[in-house]
């Protein structure tokens, strides 16, 4: 299933490797930030709400 | 119906909230497919062997580190004609995600670059520009965080990203300008004898149209997030008044 990769093995598993990375966290970041954004806005709604 | 619908924040976000899950989807189908594709089974290239496998990361990821930039550039420049905020709460949203495809490129390039020009960096004006439009999105986010007043911010950075565009298109068109750089001409092309192999191009596109996709999908849902800070902050302040 692995192609070969030849002499460039370790320049291309190193490419996919440290983009996966730098993807993985701008999505994750992205999402954390979302959830956390959306969670202090329920929250002082309902302070604001109850007061 | 018109666009400028979408500068009201709550038609936005309405609007946003049935689109970013499906978005998401789609661009993980594409990239998925075209990442796929393009590392199992797309052809070694006959004089950059295995390492070509490296342009379906390189060029969707240096092709969106641009377009991002002009998206910003569009979004300031309605900031600062219409003073519309969810313009402005985009163009910063956008940001983060263009610094990662940025970083994305010159990585990719540095990585390629050593084994095909036995140096992991050179002063090209095509990689030069490029370290230079990364630089403009780091100080663009700086400038954000350091304004208190957000519109003022949004000002500020509106004109931070109208200069910086002249490095978005020096970065796109360098290697047309100054012919003396390592970097090659763009590999796409309309003309089918310039354009690259269909083995290669087809995987590429699939590729290409995924990076596309999650940078659309990315800057929904950060602009949504940016939408909501906003909001609290509107809240915290109308209850220190009261």
């Amino acid at each position: 299933m692995m192609p070969d990769l030849g002499a460039y093995a370790f320049e291309v598993a190193l490419a996919y490797a440290g983009s996966f990375v730098i993807l993985v966290t701008i999505i994750g970041l992205s999402v954390l930030q979302a959830l956390r954004a959306k969670r202090l806005l329920d929250e002082t709604e309902r302070r604001i709400s109850d007061a | 119906m018109s666009l400028w619908e979408y500068a009201n924040p709550r038609k936005f976000m309405a609007t946003t909230d049935r689109l970013v899950g499906p978005l998401f989807l789609f661009a993980a189908l594409c990239l998925g497919t075209g990442l796929t594709w393009g590392f199992f089974f797309a052809p070694d290239d006959f004089r950059q062997g295995s390492a070509v496998r490296i342009i379906y990361l390189h060029v969707p990821s240096a092709m969106m580190a641009i377009n991002a930039w002009v998206m910003m550039l569009v979004a300031s420049l309605i900031w600062l004609i219409r003073r519309h905020h969810v313009s402005a709460l985009a163009a910063k949203a956008a940001a983060p995600v263009g610094v990662s495809m940025t970083l994305m490129a010159l990585f990719t390039g540095a990585v390629w670059g050593q084994p095909m020009w036995g140096s992991w960096w050179e002063w090209d004006p095509r990689l030069t520009s490029f370290l230079i439009l990364f630089l403009f999105y780091l100080g663009y986010m700086a400038l954000w965080s350091s304004v208190e007043n957000p519109d003022t911010a949004a000002d500020l950075t509106s004109m931070l990203c109208v200069v910086g565009s002249v490095f978005a298109l020096l970065s796109r068109y360098a290697v047309n300008f100054w012919s003396q750089g390592l970097h090659q001409a763009a590999s796409l092309s309309l003309d089918r004898d310039e354009n690259i192999s269909n083995e290669f191009w087809l995987p590429l596109i699939v590729s290409i149209t995924g990076f596309v996709i999650l940078f659309v999908a990315l800057v929904l849902l950060r602009t949504r997030c940016e939408i909501r800070l906003r909001r609290v902050r509107a809240l915290e302040l109308k209850e220190r008044i009261s």
